[in-house]
């Protein structure tokens, strides 16, 4: 009996959990599509209204253009980056490979403030301005470890067996990682890369610090139109970034699946 | 097909020696079986003569040309492993496929010669299957087709049956052999199962602690093992302190406690010099157990003994008995109904049944 009740009270305690994590996703979503003047309830009407706004709002456009090339740029440089790393830490023996291997994770469990500051005082030191590309290099340096991680685990999980016989077949180490290593480990690239144009999409902390003056990307955005005052455009601003950092990798996700089902696994 | 040599071949990780100056002749279009316990170095060797290891010292020749410097790559030979190591991303064509892709083979002949290696492993019809789609052993002769199709100088196997249930083993060992006596390939099989070894070879490499302990015919490393090792490893044995009175052409005279003087046909006792102490071996299955009340046949060395355990085994029986100082085993077929534990039996014994080894 008193197991029953205590699974009850766990039961109701992880909901209220959830809800306290989720209602305030909800009422931004909900609130979106409110046709009234002011963000906020009471709801008036059903509208898009404020979408419309937000899509002839230059400084947002602006905004999405800037997240949207720097996202991509960081998917791009961290995943090669991470897929060489990963090869070099779980194919190659290379000395100290193991702290290597920290290094290369240490940006995940270093606070995201601390690692922003560094590299901001860091490059003060070395005399170097604010620019795209130093916030583009601070994105690199801190979604690395993410397409590593996963990167890495699928790696280990492809038998050396199977380069070993692609190469006993005729196929140079090139021509097997082309045609044998790669392809099995594209699901796990490609999550990768999702993986690291979301936090780059998603991120403000280190972009607050390192984005050059004039330059803002969405989520900088936001925050400046919050510090004026709370427009509903900002909720439907919010939606769309709900929809593209929780759609995207799900479809990855869903893409990866039929990908390595179609293949065999 | 091509001649393997082994030219005093040393293989060190590290600290740890995994193969000591082992040197080898494998003929043209041999079958030849690496045998012996888990860590004994057989893989290493594979994996040089495949070439994923450098040998830390001593040549390798593949039809008389050195290839220490020839990368996997290019050496042209089949390599089959334990866990099939199928490419799961490509159909079974293209797996069997994708050695011909790297030689000039027209797209043409591709197909053909695809076809015609999934026949003679006899699963002409699951080309455009996935590897998951199929069973182990199913996997496993697709992964022989791959290795086979290429032609390849030498075929590698390492283990290759180990990972198929007991009964499915025994069928791909017969299909094995046979494809491999088709094709005429050498072959160079790893296998820590002496059954197999047996069974398959035409020569067998007996292995321990990275050293070769014995080569020769699978009849002439059961009869006449070189060593204590291969005498143990090779069957069940008894092996017995002896003292060689003399040896003559007819054979060496060895006196033992249990058994008395005994002379072992010079053959089976290659190693042993002359007099001085000996080993005598015995094989299990040679040791006879018989009622105590019966007579031996001429020739028939025959001692009283005590049954201590009975091992059935289905159609053969192995008893353990004591025989003075010594117990021993024996393993024979049951006729009518097997002693039991506690029976005073006879053991007997044919002198030219037994082996003859030096003491160390
Ligand atoms: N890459 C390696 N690094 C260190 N030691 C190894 C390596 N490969 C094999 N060994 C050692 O060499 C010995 C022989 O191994 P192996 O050839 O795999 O044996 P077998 O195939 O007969 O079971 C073993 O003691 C093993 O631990
Ligand atoms: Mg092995």
């Amino acid at each position: 009996m008193g197991g029953t009740m205590g699974w009850h009270l766990l039961r109701g305690w992880t909901v209220l959990v959830y809800l306290f994590m989720f209602l305030p996703v909800a009422v931004v979503v909900l609130l979106s599509f409110n046709a009234s003047q002011f963000g906020s309830f009471p709801m008036t009407g059903f509208s898009f209204r404020w979408f419309v706004e937000l899509a002839n709002n230059d400084a947002i456009l602006r905004a999405f253009q800037t997240s949207f090339v720097l996202g991509l740029m960081t998917a791009a440089i961290s995943t090669t980056l991470g897929v060489l790393a990963s090869l070099a830490l779980v194919r190659y023996r290379v000395p100290g490979s193991n702290y290597i291997s920290t290094l290369l994770i240490a940006p995940i469990l270093v606070p995201e403030v601390v690692l922003a500051v560094a590299l901001l005082l860091f490059l003060n030191f070395l005399g170097i301005n604010k620019s795209f590309t130093l916030l583009l290099f601070g994105h690199v340096i801190f979604t690395l470890p993410f397409v590593i991680l996963v990167v890495q685990a699928r790696l280990v999980s492809i038998k050396r067996d199977i380069e070993e016989a692609a190469m006993s077949l005729g196929a140079s180490p090139r021509q097997t990682f082309f045609q044998i290593t790669l392809p099995l480990m594209l699901p796990a690239v490609l999550a990768g890369a999702l993986f690291a144009f979301t936090i780059s999409f998603d991120d403000i902390t280190g972009t607050l610090f390192w984005k050059p003056g004039g330059v803002e990307t969405v989520p900088t955005q936001i925050f400046a139109m919050l510090r004026n005052s709370i427009s509903p455009e900002i909720n439907a601003l919010g939606t769309v970034m709900i929809l593209l950092t929780v759609g995207l990798p799900l479809l990855g996700m869903g893409i990866a699946r039929t990908l390595s089902q179609k293949r065999g696994g | 097909m091509s001649s393997v040599h082994l030219n005093n071949i040393v293989k060190r990780f590290g600290a740890v020696t995994a193969v000591q100056k082992t040197s080898l002749e494998i003929q043209e279009g041999a079958f030849v079986t690496l045998l012996g316990p888990s860590g004994c170095g057989k893989t290493t060797n594979l994996r040089m003569i495949a070439g994923l290891l450098d040998p830390t010292e001593g040549e390798i020749l593949i039809d008389g040309k050195r290839v220490n410097d020839v990368p996997i790559h290019k050496r042209n030979l089949g390599l089959v492993f334990q866990n099939y190591a199928l490419f799961p991303h490509k159909t079974v064509a293209e797996n069997v496929a994708f050695g011909l892709k790297y030689r000039d083979v027209p797209s043409s002949d591709i197909s053909r010669r695809v076809t015609e290696a999934l026949e003679l492993v006899q699963l002409p019809d699951v080309g455009e299957r996935y590897p998951k789609e199929l069973s182990g052993g199913q996997q496993q002769r697709i992964a022989l087709a791959r290795a086979i199709v290429i032609e390849p100088d030498v075929l590698l196997l390492d283990e290759p049956l180990s990972a198929l249930d007991a009964n499915l083993r025994e069928d791909m060992r017969v299909e094995l052999k046979r494809i491999q006596e088709r094709i005429g390939v050498t072959t160079v099989f790893v296998t820590h199962d002496q059954s197999e070894a047996l069974a398959m070879s035409d020569q067998i490499v007996v292995m321990s602690a990275g050293r070769v302990e014995q080569v020769g015919a699978p009849e002439e490393v059961y009869n006449t093992p070189a060593s204590e090792f291969v005498a143990n490893f090779l069957g069940a044995s008894n092996i017995l302190a002896a003292e060689c009175k003399s040896r003559s052409a007819e054979g060496v005279e060895l006196e033992t406690p249990i058994f008395g003087k005994l002379v072992v046909p010079a053959e089976k006792a290659p190693n042993l010099g002359g007099a001085g102490p000996a080993k005598l071996v015995i094989r299990a299955e040679k040791l006879l157990v018989a009622a105590k009340d019966a007579a031996a046949p001429d020739g028939v060395i025959s001692v009283p003994a005590t049954i201590e355990a009975v091992d059935y085994q289905g159609q053969a029986v192995r008893y353990f008995v004591r025989a003075g100082e010594a117990q021993l085993q024996a393993i024979n077929m049951i006729d009518q109904r097997p002693f039991a534990a506690g029976d005073e039996v006879n053991l007997r014994l044919r002198p030219i049944d037994c082996a003859a080894l030096p003491d160390q």
